[in-house]
Order: C-alpha cells, then structure tokens, then sequence
C-alpha cells in the first residue's frame, strides 16, 4: 500500500465521516421501513395532526433557512453591494441544497409521493395556497439550479454553457426574490384556514408577512451561521478574497438582520395588539410567546448592534446561530406547540423516533452534500481561470 | 373600555392602541438605528 493511499484511509475514517456515515444507513434503513411499511408504520401522524415534524421541520424550517440565496443575491446584484460577493455562491448553494431536500423530504411525508406531480400536470388548484407554494418551490429549485451550475461548470470546464448562464444572472436574481416573496409568504398564509386550531397568540391575519420578514432574518442569520462553519471546517478551500471579505460580511449581515429583527418584534406587537390578545400572555402559552418574542427576536436584535456596534464578529456569530434556533422555535410552535393547543394531551402530536431519524438523516445528507460541493467546486473561492461576476 | 360588545368597539379599542404603539416605534426605531450605527466611525 502506498503511502498516499493509506494516507487517504487515514483521513476516511474521521470522527465526523464515521458518524455521518452511521446516520445515513441508519436513514436508509429506516427509509426502507417507511416506504414498505407506510406512515403509520414510522410517524405518530394522525387525522388531528396530518402534518408533523417533517412538514414543521423539513419544510418550513428547510426554505426559512434556504433564504439566504435571495437574500445575498439581491444584495450584491440589484442592490450592487459587491463588497459581499463572496458570500453569494455559499448562500446559493445552501438555498439550493436547502429546497432540494425539501422536495426530497416532501415524499417521506405525503402518502402517495409519485403524486408529487399531479398539482402541475393532472389537477391544477389554482385556487389553493398550496398550490401555489408547490408552483413557487418547484419553479425557484430549477432557478437556484441554474443559479448554482456557473460553479459545477467552471468545475467541469463548460467554459460557453457558462457564459451564457452568466447573461441570465439579473433576470435569475429578480426570478428568485419575487417566487421567495410569493412562497415565504403564502407558507404562512397556509396556517390562515386554521384559526380555531392555531392558540391566538401566533395566529394572525399578519401571518404572511411574519413569514416573509422572519425568512429574511433566516435567510441573512444562516449566511453567518454557514460562514462560520464554512470558515472553521473548509478554510483551507477559502481564497483571500473570501477570507478578506469574510468579516465585512459578518458586520454588514449582522447590521441588516439587526435592524429587520428589530422591525419583526414591533409588527408581533402590532399583531397581538390588533387581536386584542394581551390577556393570552399571563397563561402558560403566553409565556413560551414571550421567550420566543423576547429570547428569540428582542435579544438578538440588540445582541446583533452590540456586536456591529463594537465590530465584535465573534458575538455576531454566535447571535446567528442563536437567530437560526429562534427560527427553528417559531416554525415549530406554528405548525405543532401551538397547532392543535385545545386537544387534549393523549391527542397531541410528538414526532416519531422514526420521524426524528429521518430527519437528522437528511439534515446528514445536506451536509455531506454540501461539503463533497464545497471540496471539489469553486465556491468559496474563484476559479483562476474565470473572472468573477 | 371596560366592555366589548360590539365590532366598532373592538376596532375602536385595537386601534387606539395600535396607534399608541406605532408613536412608540416610530421614536423607538431611529434610536435604534442611531445605536447601531454608533461603531461606524470607529
């Protein structure tokens, strides 16, 4: 055995290859059991509570956080901040990725996945938000794919197909920011037909527009978030254009979320006053309310200027991780905390060990995904042979 | 108001105090822009 290649079964077997690699045969597994078996078999979904922590996590979650593609697009090509172009090929992948495994994750959950298609080509409703998310979803996946491929291009040496990509980079960014406008918004305006379900405290008719401007601190938090990791785990993939431009991407993002964090606490405000809900808030649901008011939007915004304030990047990071989380706890108490709040408790909904596993498998997926892209294609730096655009 | 019978009066009462409200955000927000951009000269 040469040297090299025992190298290499060195650096195969990594605490992190041998952990991920456990929970994708472990995913695989327990797939196989989920399309031999059904739903019954693997999730606790039920007609009370026909979409659980797929639809709650996988879904909601995946494009709330998947917003950072039209977030940075839009920045540096409309808006021509170009000190953050570096941080637009990281954020399309991860969008990509993102609505990818959402699809992915969409045939664990509905009951006839070959079916997926029947909204575009069998049964138009037109008339259905949901519709229209399946529409926006599908449409703004084959966009952030065209989006994305410039880099798999230059990796693959197509230097004209990549060209001529390039010409479409406008038309692509204003594609993307208006279908996230239309489908971020309306994945909110989903939960409008339920509010004798949903406690009063998170329903409200300002539930698209929640959803939209909580997508774009998802969107500008997950850039950080990612960044970081990237920065930690793939440095060595980084070029110095990324690495210079690294920490002004941190304080701009940081500042823009700041101040969109701040404008999403004033309208949940707006939004119980409107309903005259206030009383809610001295019961055992309001109080969860205000930790998700106060510890997931209040806090962060004001620990967000503070470390834009005092160019602390190390306190903006761990800010972003905390704003994902907060975004995790605000589309889970939608779609299951407080979804369903006056059932009784032996009718409430908790997830599956089998839903949670499949969950964490394809979380596992994106990742490797993610980091086998990173590895082999320009991304997180510019191929010496292209001029940036 | 100490009760609410009526669709006027809840819009009345929800109002009002959304007016309140948006008095208060709108002296709330530039201060807080004004400490955000506080570290820009920095």
């Amino acid at each position: 055995m040469s040297q090299q290649a025992a190298s290499d079964q060195n650096t195969l077997f990594t605490p992190f290859n041998v952990i991920a690699g456990i929970i994708v045969i472990m995913g695989l597994i327990l797939s196989v059991i989920r399309f031999t078996k059904g739903l019954d078999a693997t999730t606790n979904l039920s007609d009370y509570n026909p979409w659980g922590l797929w639809i709650g996590f996988d879904l909601l979650v995946g494009v709330a956080l998947a917003a950072g593609g039209y977030v940075t697009s839009a920045a540096v090509y409309i808006f021509g901040m170009k000190r953050y172009h570096s941080a637009v090929r990281p954020a399309i992948l991860t969008a990509f990725l993102g609505y990818a495994l959402v699809v992915f994750a969409l045939h664990y959950d509905l009951g006839r996945p070959l079916r997926l298609p029947y909204p575009f080509v069998v049964s138009q409703g037109t008339t259905s938000l949901l519709f229209e998310v399946g529409a926006c979803v599908a449409t703004y996946l084959t966009v952030l794919f065209i989006e994305f491929s410039p880099a798999a291009m230059e990796w693959l040496g197509l230097k004209k197909a990549r060209s001529l990509v390039i010409k479409l980079t406008m038309v692509l960014t204003i594609f993307g920011v208006i279908l996230s406008t239309l489908h971020q918004s309306s994945l909110g305006a989903l939960f409008l037909i339920v509010p004798s379900k949903l406690h009063p405290l998170w329903y409200s008719s300002y539930l698209p527009i929640y959803f939209f401007v909580s997508s774009t601190i998802a969107g500008l938090s997950m850039v950080i978030f990612e960044g970081t990791l990237s920065h930690r785990y793939l440095h060595h993939k980084m070029d110095d254009a990324h690495l210079a431009q690294n920490e002004g991407v941190v304080l701009g993002f940081g500042k823009a979320c700041a101040w969109v964090l701040a404008g999403y606490f004033m309208i949940k405000v707006i939004g119980v006053a409107a309903d005259n809900n206030w009383h809610y808030l001295g019961t055992g649901y309001g109080a969860w309310f205000l930790v998700e008011l106060l510890g997931f939007v209040a806090l962060p915004a004001f620990l967000y200027a503070v470390g834009v304030r005092d160019k602390n990047t190390t306190l903006i990071r761990w800010t972003a991780a905390w704003t994902v989380l907060g975004i995790i706890v605000n589309r889970f108490n939608i779609s299951m905390v407080a979804f369903n709040y006056h059932l009784p408790s032996s009718e409430r909904y908790f997830p599956h060990w089998m839903e949670i596993g499949i969950s964490v498998f394809i979380v596992t997926v994106g990742i490797l995904v993610y980091r086998f892209i990173c590895t082999r294609m320009p991304i997180l730096y510019e191929h010496p042979d292209y001029e940036p655009h | 108001m100490d009760t609410i019978n009526t669709l006027q009066e809840f819009m009345l009462h929800t109002k009002n105090i959304i007016y309140i409200i948006v008095v208060m955000v709108l002296l709330a927000m530039p201060a807080f822009w004004k400490f955000l951009t506080g570290g820009d000269d920095k």
